[in-house]
């Protein structure tokens, strides 16, 4: 009987994730009510997603958090680029094309001057932590850019695959902690109009962090924050291996 | 149909991720420069157009209101399928490089936000003043 059960949602994997995603919706949604919608139900679920990726990772040993658990692998469908990147592109419907011009520049602006602050306050603790070498320093600052960017800046340089693991951990850590971070911060630190949204996509960059610390935050808010962010990426790629990586070396090189 | 607003959100992913490729290439890079971004404009630009003609059914609406409505349950996927252990067994070094740069950009929002739309900023303090009131 069971063998049954599990085979047929094993058979099923993204209408299992379906399933299961909104029961935790409805659970996290009735907590948030519980709190007077002082915790917004959408933070709630999240962290509860976040926790599931916890407790997967450490039964499995995999990096790909519930996911790699056979009976749950539809989260990783659910979730993954594919389906994320199609809803982010869903929420720019209806946005004004005013709004985003007048979000636009201080959302650039906000980018450029964010790679180059997560790069220097990378390579600095990297430094610190007596990886002095440039190539050390530039991957790490890189991971702490984006968890793509520390790796792409790693291969391209040369970086050694201990150092290119401990740029992807800097960049995780960033994305888990917009995630957690942004509904608790959000008020105080101004987050509350579209314009503000899109500085805070250029200043996190991380586009899984970002998409869903708007979401845990404010829906309305989420097309300009991911607009911005979603440029982060290239950006990083483009610059730490080459103005990044040159800055650094004549520096300390 | 609601196909036609699906259809037309996936052409602009698909143009605008191609868009990203190139720009990358052009940099010389393997990587997709704000594909995602484009996309996002494409789809404001375009379904613009087509509803000021009165060219867009409310179903096909519909089409793209529907994945809107999924973003959280995506999102809320995405985040169990994230490598939260990596995170949390980062160690000292990659914890402080990664956790720095989040502190940094949360206190730089007041701030760059303001260079960009000031009006609205003052508008939402004063909101929120009132609403504290």
């Amino acid at each position: 009987m069971l063998d049954i059960i599990v085979g047929t949602l094993e058979k099923l994997p993204l209408v299992t994730a379906f399933a299961i995603v909104g029961v935790i919706m409805w659970i996290s949604y009735a907590i948030g009510k519980l709190t007077s919608n002082r915790i917004h139900g959408s933070a709630i679920a999240i962290v509860a997603g976040l926790v599931l990726a916890y407790v997967g990772g450490k039964v499995t040993g995999g990096s790909k958090g519930i996911s790699d658990i056979s009976l749950f692998a539809g989260f990783g469908l659910m979730g993954g680029a594919m389906l994320r990147d199609f809803a982010i592109v869903s929420t720019a419907f209806g946005v004004k094309l005013e709004e985003v011009k007048k979000a636009g520049l201080a959302g650039g602006i906000a980018l450029v001057v964010s790679v180059i602050i997560s790069t220097a306050i990378g390579a600095a603790v990297a430094y610190a932590f007596g990886y002095t070498s440039v190539v050390d320093m530039a991957t790490i600052g890189g991971g702490a850019v984006t968890f793509i960017v520390g790796p792409v800046t790693g291969a391209a340089l040369g970086a050694s695959s201990e150092v290119i693991a401990l740029s992807v951990a800097a960049g995780v850590v960033k994305s888990i902690a917009v995630m957690i971070l942004t509904p608790l911060l959000a008020k105080p630190a101004g987050l509350t109009t579209p314009a503000a949204a899109a500085v805070y996509g250029g200043l996190m960059g991380t586009t899984s962090g970002v998409s869903a610390g708007l979401a845990a935050t404010d829906p309305k808010l989420v097309p300009y924050g991911a607009l911005t962010a979603t440029f982060y990426t290239g950006f990083g790629c483009l610059m730490v291996p080459s103005v990044g990586y040159m800055t650094l070396a004549a520096l300390f090189g | 149909m609601l196909i036609y607003g699906v259809s037309l959100m996936s052409g602009c992913l698909i143009a605008g991720v191609i868009i990203g490729k190139l720009i990358g290439h052009m940099v010389g890079i393997d990587a997709d420069v704000g594909g995602v971004g484009i996309a996002m404009l494409l789809l404001v630009v375009i379904s613009r157009w087509f509803i000021d003609r009165e060219r867009m059914s409310a179903m096909a609406q519909d089409g793209i209101k529907f994945w809107s409505a999924m973003y959280i349950p995506i999102v809320v996927a995405m985040a169990a399928s994230q490598n939260v252990v990596a995170a949390f067994d980062a160690g000292t070094m990659a914890f402080i490089a990664g956790f720095l740069p989040v502190v940094a950009g949360f206190l730089l929002i007041r701030p760059l936000a303001a260079l960009g739309g000031t009006v609205e900023t003052e508008d939402a303090a004063k909101r929120s003043a009132q609403g504290a009131k």
